[in-house]
């Protein structure tokens, strides 16, 4: 006679043992019945926001959210539809992602990179985010790409303008659409040249960490290519707001132009120094002393002020712009908010779009299919004209607006003009040379 | 020799707001001995005085102007000041222009208000708390306000330009004799380091030559002998916090053409000003003056090109590197009085 040692107490013990283990979140586990991370079961798919919505970008944050809320809509079949009709690829229908309404979880990055990682990491195991996306700096870009890299979930970056994001710290999982800091040196430097001549002196202030290292690096290179001589190059602390001690010795130094790798809070003061000490109107070496902004943001020109008037710089896309897809999404955010997008809020909202027209394309939210079809995907119709999403680095390839401080503005909103469409022949670069491995897809579960 | 000129210059208006803040910051301890981490904040609400009184003069009509269009193709609709329908356009055009001078006058009544309902709120109640609950609730309490000017403002910063007559800069290396364009200086720092001369004059005289000034000079020295002749010296106390509030408050003011005014400003101001205090000597009113200049103008020098390619990173911390070396030689400050903070 066979005896079993099956006892009521064993029974219930291993029963809630399996029973803790099924109830385990899936990144928890090695191996369960998804094939990968928070595979969306149900009627909805809930996708992660991001974004800076207290701290110094805070502003910026709320226009991604916005915009992230105009897709939400637009994906659902609510709205105009706004760039889905302008989309070349036509597999998004207003029926929400494969069938499943879009729901979303909000996240705070706080532009800090430990707190958005926490943000993210909530986001994918308590609400069950399929995909992250969003924010407004390269450190946290770079931070949020490598969590989301190990969690197994796709991350869609919002602004984040370092070589850095699809260059050395490139990931499979992560896709960037903004541009970076070679492609303003690139897009900038012929400008700059037939404007203010090749036989320049540059002084370089630069904030002091890595997205400013690599716009310095991009723009010396490229103007240095074109006959500029750098005069110098000083790194300021982040934490700087008065610029007014480095800005005094720029004329003794016998520079005739100013470039300022300066984003955010940065950008504002230093410029606003700058022209407060009257460099503008300088004359130096037989010259007009010249300032350059290399990356602009329509924000940051509010904050600057009249200061920004006929300086150069460089932007991913500005709502001015008179092709199809941007005129579809102006009006339709400027009709839901009432006043046109930020080029923070256009990257979320063409980012969004995207990984929803992958899924749909791929049949499917693996992020190793998703990863799959947004590579060496080509498109047209949001807003920057025939891009590819380019299969060696996840960066986004397409025409750079080189812009300038508009000397008679009409509202708070017209504060730039474009001077130029940089075509992206121009802007476009060995994927090897910044270095770094995309490695292979993770699909977590 | 030029270069050395300009940074001493450039010192000046950073040190008149540190020495500003850091006076009305000794005030407080000297009187109330409160150390009060909130002060940056009203520096801060200072400068947001000045924002809104330009909100106020900029508020405006909307005419359509039929012959240009919106970014959304509709006809343009064109904000027009009640300032120009009041005065006319060019007075009310200069009216705006001057909105950070006339900011003085609307900031000084606000903020005494608000310097004395914080005391009377919430900063009496501390007196005889551990100087570390007063540092959490005052620290707390600038959380508080740069959250709710954030709320109001967000948190971009708020461009809010010098009057155009102030545009500019001035070449002092011409007067000098030096080379033109070697030591030039924005004309509206000037003005803050002038502003500041006469308002740090303006205190000075008032504790020393009226009997108000007198009776609360005599408080902060035996709070108890003084109350003991009869004189209610909380009220003068609380005037005097009001009072530190205003200085705060229009060193704020002044500040906004240099740096637009966001919401953190007072927190940036605020730590290296309690460093001022403490080089200066807590408690002592020169020190802290002269300690104000003294680290904005080192502060200066640190961040000359030369000196960072000499030792790199030293224009972080030159300033705590000082307060060091004092705190090592001189423990009581620059100026510093026996017994103040030492029981």
């Amino acid at each position: 006679m066979s005896k079993t040692n099956l006892t009521r107490r064993g029974l219930l013990r291993s029963g809630a043992v399996a029973g803790a283990g099924v109830a385990l979140p899936t990144i928890f586990t090695g191996s369960s019945v998804a094939a990968f991370t928070n595979e969306p079961t149900g009627s909805t798919v809930t996708l992660g926001f991001n974004v800076p919505q207290t701290g110094p970008y805070a502003d910026e944050g709320a226009d991604e959210l916005r915009a992230y809320e105009l897709a939400v809509e637009h994906l659902n079949g609510g709205g105009d539809g706004g760039m889905m009709n302008t989309f070349s690829s036509k597999a998004l229908n207003g029926s929400g992602i494969l069938g499943k309404k879009v729901q979303y979880v909000t996240g705070d990055t706080q532009t800090k990179s430990d707190a958005a990682r926490a943000s993210a990491k909530s986001m994918i195991e308590k609400d069950g985010a399929v995909m992250i996306t969003g924010g407004s700096s390269s450190g946290v870009a770079v931070a949020v790409q490598a969590l989301c890299q190990e969690a197994g979930v796709i991350f869609m970056a919002g602004l984040t303008h370092s070589n850095d994001t699809t260059g050395k710290d490139k990931r499979a999982n992560g896709f960037r659409h903004f541009f970076n800091s070679y492609m303003s040196g690139a897009a900038l430097a012929p400008i700059l040249a037939k404007n203010y001549g090749t036989d320049r002196k540059a002084y370089h202030l630069t904030a002091d960490y890595n997205w400013g290292y690599t716009t310095e690096e991009a723009i010396r290179n490229s103007t240095e290519a074109m006959g500029w001589e750098t005069v110098a190059a000083v790194k300021t602390p982040l934490t700087q707001t008065d610029f007014s001690s480095y800005i005094a010795p720029v004329l003794q130094s016998g520079a005739d132009v100013l470039v300022l790798n300066h984003y955010g809070g940065n950008m504002v003061n230093s410029l606003t120094n700058a022209v407060q000490f009257g460099l503008r109107e300088k004359v130096v070496n037989g010259k007009n002393f010249e300032i350059v902004v290399p990356l602009y943001s329509r924000l940051m020109a509010k904050g600057a002020g009249a200061n920004v008037k006929g300086i150069y710089g460089s932007t991913n896309w500005h709502w001015s712009l008179q092709d199809e897809g941007t005129k579809a999404f102006v009006k339709s955010f400027g009709t839901k908010y009432g006043f046109p997008p930020s080029q923070a809020a256009h990257t979320c909202y063409a980012q969004a779009l995207l990984y929803a027209d992958a899924v749909q394309r791929a049949g499917s939210f693996n992020p190793c299919a998703v990863a799959e079809a947004l590579e060496g995907f080509e498109f047209d119709g949001m807003g920057n004209g025939k891009t590819l999403y380019r299969a060696e680095d996840h960066q986004c390839f397409k025409d750079v607006l080189v812009v300038r401080g508009k000397e008679n503005p009409t509202s708070e909103f017209d504060l730039l003009e474009i001077v130029e469409i940089t075509p992206v022949e121009q802007v476009t670069y060995d994927a090897s040379i910044f270095g770094g491995q995309l490695g292979t897809c993770n699909p977590g579960a | 020799m030029d270069a050395i000129i300009l940074q001493i210059l450039n010192g000046l208006d950073k040190g008149s707001a540190y020495a500003l803040i850091a006076l009305g910051l000794t005030l407080i301890f000297g009187t109330l001995g409160v150390v009060n981490f909130a002060h940056g904040a009203l520096f801060m609400i200072g400068a947001f005085c000045a924002v809104t009184l330009s909100r106020i003069l900029t508020l405006s009509h909307v005419v359509v102007d039929s012959t240009k269009t919106d970014f959304l193709g509709r006809p343009l609709e064109v904000q027009v000041p009640y300032v120009y329908d009041i005065f006319g356009e060019a007075t009310g055009a200069a009216i705006i222009d001057w909105a950070v001078p006339l900011s003085i006058l609307f900031a000084i009544p606000v903020m005494l208000m608000v310097g004395v309902a914080m005391e009377r709120g919430l900063i009496k109640y501390f007196y005889k708390r551990p100087h570390a609950d007063q540092i959490l609730v005052t620290f707390g309490l600038a959380i508080v306000l740069q959250e709710i000017i954030k709320y109001f403002y967000g948190a971009n910063p708020i461009p809010t330009p010098a009057p155009s007559a102030f545009t500019g800069s001035f070449d002092f290396g011409a007067i000098l004799g030096f080379d033109p364009n070697t030591i030039i200086y924005p004309y509206w720092r000037l003005v803050y380091f002038a502003f500041a001369a006469v308002i740090i004059g303006a205190v000075f005289a008032f504790l020393q030559f009226t009997t108000f000034g007198m009776v609360v000079r005599a408080g902060m020295a035996d709070r108890e002998t003084v109350g003991l002749l009869g004189i209610n010296i909380d009220r003068r106390f609380t005037i005097m916090f009001g009072l530190a509030a205003a200085v705060a408050g229009l060193a704020g003011v002044m500040y906004t053409p240099i740096n637009s005014p966001n919401y953190h400003m007072g927190m940036d101001f605020l730590v290296l000003s309690f460093v001022v205090v403490v080089v200066g000597g807590m408690g002592s009113l020169p020190g802290a003056v002269l300690a104000g200049f003294l680290l904005g103008i080192l502060e200066s020098f640190a961040s000359m090109r030369e000196v960072i390619d000499l030792i790199p990173g030293i224009n972080q911390v030159i300033i705590y590197l000082v307060a060091i070396v004092i705190l090592l030689t001189r423990p009581r400050g620059l100026l510093g009085r026996k017994g103040v903070m030492e029981d």
